[in-house]
């Protein structure tokens, strides 16, 4: 696995791709940083540009990949290495090269701000945690899709489909049937629907750990008082492991029974 | 010895394979020919275990193939496309086959022969399918392994290419290799192949070596052979034949 790993990332990390999406995500925090003179709400800005580009980069490119990749997979098929190898090796390839690109493209600007001696260092990790998280589970999701379906086309627009309805279909979703409902107790139900939605979770992740009671909404109240803000983030994190490691090992389970 | 014993597939609805039995006993080169969709391909990549059968079992020296993967060590495999990570070099996929085999592999000759060395260091996206599928020709043959699995090796190749191609796979029959090849060229065939295994509609329709098929069909051409067999199985009931086991 560390092979295939290996060769994917130094293969990912030379495409021009890498360096776009490092740009854009330097770029947009030096902006931020810079223009709003404040990092806590720079902070604000970025968690919500990354918890919807995050997950629409990582199902992007997590198909994109598989599909070009297809008959080199073949190939490595054919050689001495377990099946299981070849799919991991190229997930992880392909998130942690994600991941660089972001983490150096937020970092950059945050180091040179002076982030490090400031006492705002621990949102700043929490938000590149959540962006982390994110690019893990929506790079797992993309790789599930694209095993599954043969065909590009519908393996490509299944993805978006995914990432349409967690990132923006969802919450409308959500709030309408708070809506409906409103007459019933929803404290369980929509902690529930919170912890089906990866995004919704890292959002929670990020505004328990700001304790911004302002931004947190109906389920981060809900989530704050049903767990405390330390109980309440030690959960909202084992749940978007959970979100990573569930898709992860259900791609290499279809993959094993695969025909190529 | 590879043995196959009544191997099943189906894709969907499409039932490919419908109980092949075949056994490739000692060293040789043996063309596993057919019309298209006859499950070629599909016996190949059941071998190399990229398609998982639906029933019956593969055997390589002996040892089922189902749930292994160290027995592909002993298989060089030639694809009928060649594509690699777009961004590597030539010479860093060549390092990384032997990384993953764990071998050390000849290839200096081999990119001599087929006149890669200005291609080394450049990437693998800039080069043209023909060299490409020279790439695949150095990764298949730089192991000397015991049996060697060509789908449709010519694909994209010059002429040059071409020769030197057969050139080494006469070779490597010299070297006691058993080689597997599909094609639809014939002339290949003729050639190349000691025995022939005719698929026809998931089955072993013909077994023999290229003068059983001749004598077989009346036609001195392969390529005439095979079309009166297919024309006349159009008509006849369809039993294996097996001229020489």
């Amino acid at each position: 696995m560390i092979k295939i790993f290996k060769y994917s990332f130094f293969d990912l990390m030379r495409s021009r791709w890498s360096l776009i999406y490092f740009l854009f995500f330097a770029i947009t925090a030096a902006a931020l940083l810079y223009l709003s003179n404040d990092v806590s709400r720079a902070i604000i800005s970025l968690m919500n540009i990354i918890i919807i580009l995050c997950p629409l980069i990582g199902t992007m490119f997590g198909v994109m990949y598989y599909y070009n990749s297809r008959e080199f997979v073949e190939l490595l098929l054919a050689q001495p290495i377990k099946r299981r190898s070849i799919f991991l090796g190229q997930y992880l390839g392909l998130t942690v090269s994600l991941l660089l690109s972001f983490v150096a493209g937020m970092g950059l600007p945050f180091i040179f701000y002076g982030i490090l001696a400031s006492p705002e260092l621990s949102n700043f990790l929490v938000l590149l945690l959540t962006g982390g998280l994110l690019t893990f589970t929506f790079v797992a999701l993309a790789f599930l899709i694209a095993v599954k379906n043969e065909n590009k086309i519908k393996g490509f627009g299944f993805a978006i489909v995914v990432w349409l309805f967690m990132a923006v279909l969802y919450d409308g979703l959500f709030l309408l049937s708070l809506f409906i409902f409103e007459d019933y107790p929803l404290d369980k139900f929509s902690l529930a629907m919170t912890v089906l939605n990866p995004i919704d979770l890292s959002r929670i992740l990020i505004m328990l750990q700001l304790d911004i009671s302002a931004l947190l909404g109906y389920t981060g109240a809900v989530f704050n008082k049903f767990f405390g803000t330390s109980l309440g983030f030690i959960i909202s994190l084992a749940c978007a492991l959970l979100w990573i490691v569930v898709p992860t090992i259900s791609m290499v389970r279809v993959a094993r029974r695969k025909d190529f | 010895m590879i043995t196959i014993n009544k191997l099943e597939k189906s894709f969907n609805k499409n039932h490919v394979l419908k109980g092949v039995d075949l056994e490739v006993r000692g060293s040789g080169i043996f063309a596993i020919l057919g019309p298209n969709g006859s499950g070629k391909t599909t016996i190949i990549k059941t071998i190399l275990g990229m398609v998982i059968p639906d029933g019956g079992s593969i055997e390589l020296d002996g040892k089922n193939i189902k749930g292994n993967w160290s027995y592909r060590n002993s298989i060089g495999y030639l694809p009928q496309i060649a594509h690699f990570p777009e961004n590597l070099t030539v010479k860093e996929v060549i390092k990384m086959v032997k990384d993953i085999r764990g071998k050390r592999g000849d290839e200096q000759p081999l990119v001599e022969r087929f006149g890669l060395q200005p291609f080394m260091s450049s990437r693998l996206r800039n080069l043209s399918g023909g060299t490409r599928q020279k790439v695949n020709i150095v990764l298949c043959f730089m192991f000397d392994s015991k049996y060697i699995i060509l789908d449709e090796p010519t694909a994209g190749l010059d002429p040059v290419a071409m020769i030197t191609l057969k050139e080494l796979i006469h070779e490597e029959k010299k070297n006691g290799k058993t080689i597997l090849l599909t094609t639809h060229i014939m002339e290949l065939v003729e050639e190349l192949a000691d025995e022939i295994v005719f698929l026809l509609e998931g089955k072993i329709f013909f077994r023999g070596t290229l003068q059983d098929m001749q004598e077989m069909t009346g036609e001195a051409k392969l390529e005439r052979s095979i079309a009166r067999i297919l024309l006349r199985n159009n008509h006849e009931s369809k039993e294996v034949i097996t001229v020489k086991a």
